[in-house]
């Protein structure tokens, strides 16, 4: 990447009364870049975009950077925040109730999130979200203009949801595990639409999921979280086809395949430690077997550019891809 | 051999609420469902939610009495809930939850939970008792350490796994498994699967394993039936299933499975709403959503037919391809 990224994230940590969860995220994310995050729960996903758009309770301290287009937001004053989210970046939960108001028609609410991130008023304001409605796919939309929000089913709710966030034509949409509470053929209508939107509208995808499946849809490039940081980052392709981190490879070995058989699932031993009671080393050494007396001292830093990973005893990158930048 | 389970044209309805100018209306939450498990067999139930997975699973056990039809436990009727003779037969099948925290009560130990269905049905002697708790602790890969815990001190999946192991306490002959793993992190699941396959092996206990997750379903399942709004429309062995689905919902669910590390590609991704259950649609149920659906379809319930390599299907077309071969 040569262009300054669109978003870069630098040292973020978050921390809850005594207990830190978040211990130092560094990310980029490109213009129309697609992210996946992935990493198992409680490892932070949430936490960590919560934090970059500042939507973390009081409670909560956060230190570090989130630089959007130059401008500084951790931290940042309320009315840059407000400014910045919902226009320029918005987020999508994995509830839609938790973002409709169900005592209000679906149209109507649209409208104010239209004209509140956008110049268009009155008719103007109206015709766009009959245009988000149609982008998002709902089906006979006039007359679902003025339906409430429980006239629609989960997969509809989940598109008017994704309807209101783009309301503000945002540079990043951040989704967090946007399919996880819908039936298998509605989530690949979802899967489907968020593809179809980034690549039609050029925005920036943020995909928070621990379904690494549907990442692989959507995402060009994953993150792996495991208590409270990022162990690796690269490549879908390059991430399945050659994980480095010993956490990364435990869980693609954890998931049954649907083209597999009936053996034993290779399994990685243990739990995830609670964020906030870490090891002095290295977070994963208690159930990794490559670890030794550097993993349970000393945290490995994540080192590499593009693809990277914080392992002391990390898997050599894709052998090609190494010739490939010798030559 | 005759089977551990027998549900023979089983039906559940409930009454839905209907409001004040409404009539009220029916859910048939399970309609006209036959199956078969036989001992160290484990049969998958699958199908979107509403699909009547869990009305089938409480009707198996005799835990929702079903409006018609009836279910046979190892070759006798099933008893009526709450009778002596049903506390005898449901001794010897369990059920296991998804949320192992709501199943486990927070103020006993490991070791007084896993004992508690021993002494509720009387089962042994203390000392026997006792002893079966540390053998069934240790069968689903629970450590000595963890039985004077309580729950909150174990992860979770040594909490689902003590789930399991009260389960297998008494000894059951069928297992009953409503969503087992899908409240559990993949590498947590994959323990709990394994523990899942290795008891079957050791006690040969049949198991109904219901789910929404295709892949595990493909890792743990004998055979595999798909229900639709309360109907199954299609079973198959697990193999067969996956590989060469038939009937069209079968085909858009498992084409809706996403791959790790593949892109979307050229999948079929099926249209239309999720099912409403109080809205049944009139002959075939999935009509309005099939891609293939023809004007009969519209009218006429397709039977569940069988065809060869032990497979049922509930398509009119399928049953056309069948005809037309034979
Ligand atoms: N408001 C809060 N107060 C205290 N701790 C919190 C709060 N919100 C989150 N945490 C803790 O922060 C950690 C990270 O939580 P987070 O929600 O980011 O996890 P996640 O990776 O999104 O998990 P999931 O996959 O379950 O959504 C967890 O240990 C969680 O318990
Ligand atoms: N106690 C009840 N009273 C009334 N209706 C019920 C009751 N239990 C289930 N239903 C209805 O019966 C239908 C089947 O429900 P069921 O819980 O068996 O589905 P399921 O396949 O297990 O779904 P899920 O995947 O969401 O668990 C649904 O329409 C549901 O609303
Ligand atoms: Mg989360
Ligand atoms: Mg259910």
């Amino acid at each position: 990447m040569n262009s300054a990224p669109l978003m870069a994230i630098r040292g973020l940590e978050v921390t809850f009364g005594t207990s830190r969860v978040v211990h130092g995220i560094d990310l980029d994310i490109a213009a129309g870049e697609a992210l996946g995050v992935v990493g198992e729960s409680g490892c932070g996903k949430s936490v960590t975009w919560l934090a970059a758009l500042g939507l973390l309770p009081g409670m909560a301290a956060t230190s570090g950077s989130v630089r959007f287009q130059g401008q500084e937001l951790c931290n940042a004053p309320r009315a840059t925040l407000e400014n910045v989210r919902g226009r320029r970046i918005a987020m999508i939960f994995q509830d839609p109730s938790s973002c409709l108001n169900p005592v209000r028609r679906v149209g109507p609410q649209l409208v104010e999130a239209v004209t509140l991130h956008t110049n268009l008023r009155g008719d103007e304001a109206k015709t766009e979200v009959l245009r988000l409605m149609e982008l998002v796919g709902i089906p006979d939309r006039a007359a679902r203009f003025n339906l409430y929000p429980h006239e629609f089913s989960g997969g509809q709710s989940q598109r008017l949801m994704i309807a209101m966030a783009l309301a503000g034509r945002p540079d990043i949409l951040v989704a967090d595990e946007p399919t996880t509470a819908l039936d298998a053929t509605i989530q690949a209508q979802i899967l489907d639409l968020l593809g179809r939107l980034r690549r039609e509208t050029g925005m920036a995808l943020i995909f928070i999921s621990h379904d690494l499946g549907a990442v692989s849809q959507v995402c060009d490039r994953i993150a792996v979280m495991y208590a409270g940081r990022v162990v690796e980052t690269g490549a879908v392709t390059e991430i399945f086809a050659h994980p480095r981190h010993p956490y990364t490879v435990g869980l693609l070995n954890s998931i049954p395949r649907l083209d597999g058989g009936q053996d034993d699932l290779l399994t990685i031993p243990g739990a995830v430690p609670d964020p906030s009671h870490l090891p002095p080393g290295c977070a994963f050494a208690a159930r990794c077997a490559r670890a030794d007396e550097t993993c349970a001292t000393a945290i490995p830093p994540l080192r590499g550019d593009g693809a990277a990973v914080a392992c002391w005893h990390a898997a050599l990158p894709n052998p090609s891809l190494r010739e490939a930048a010798l030559a | 051999m005759s089977p551990i389970i027998e549900a023979n044209n089983v039906s559940r309805t409930y009454a839905g609420h209907g409001g004040l100018f409404r009539p009220k209306s029916y859910v048939r939450a399970v309609e006209d469902v036959s199956l078969s498990v036989e001992q160290g067999e484990t049969l998958a139930v699958i199908g979107e939610s509403g699909s009547g997975k869990s009305t089938l699973g409480q009707v198996l056990l005799g835990l929702a009495p079903a409006s018609a039809g009836d279910v046979r436990f190892r070759d006798a009727a099933l008893s009526p809930a709450g009778s002596r003779q049903w506390r005898e037969q449901r001794a010897e099948m369990q059920l296991i939850y998804q949320d192992p925290l709501a199943a486990l009560d927070p103020r006993l130990t490991i070791a007084e939970q896993i004992r508690e269905p021993l002494d509720i049905h009387q089962i042994g002697t203390p000392e026997e008792r006792a002893q079966r708790v540390d053998e069934v602790a240790r069968d689903v890969g629970l450590q000595p350490v963890h039985l004077s815990r309580r729950p909150h001190e174990l992860s979770g999946g040594q909490r689902q796994r003590a789930v399991i192991a009260r389960a297998m306490a008494s000894k059951p002959v069928l297992l009953v498994c409503d969503e087992p793993v899908s409240a559990l992190d993949v590498s947590i699941q994959a323990q709990v699967i394994n523990t899942f396959r290795r008891l079957q092996r050791m006690s040969g206990v049949a198991m109904v394993f219901i789910s929404h997750d295709l892949k595990v379903v493909r890792n743990i399942a004998h055979r595999v039936a798909v229900m639709y709004l309360g109907r199954i429309v299609e079973e198959a062995p697990a193999d067969v299933i996956f590989a060469n689905p038939q009937h069209p919902y079968t085909k858009a669910l498992v084409s809706s499975v996403p791959i790790p590390g593949k892109p979307l590609g050229d999948r079929v991704i099926l249209q239309g709403e999720p099912p409403n259950p109080a809205a049944r649609p009139s002959g075939c149920a999935f009509h309005p959503r099939c891609p293939v659906a023809v004007a009969q379809c519209r009218t006429s319930v397709p039977e569940l037919h069988s065809n060869a390599e032990h497979r049922r299907v509930a398509c009119h077309l399928v049953a056309e391809v069948r005809g037309a071969a034979a």
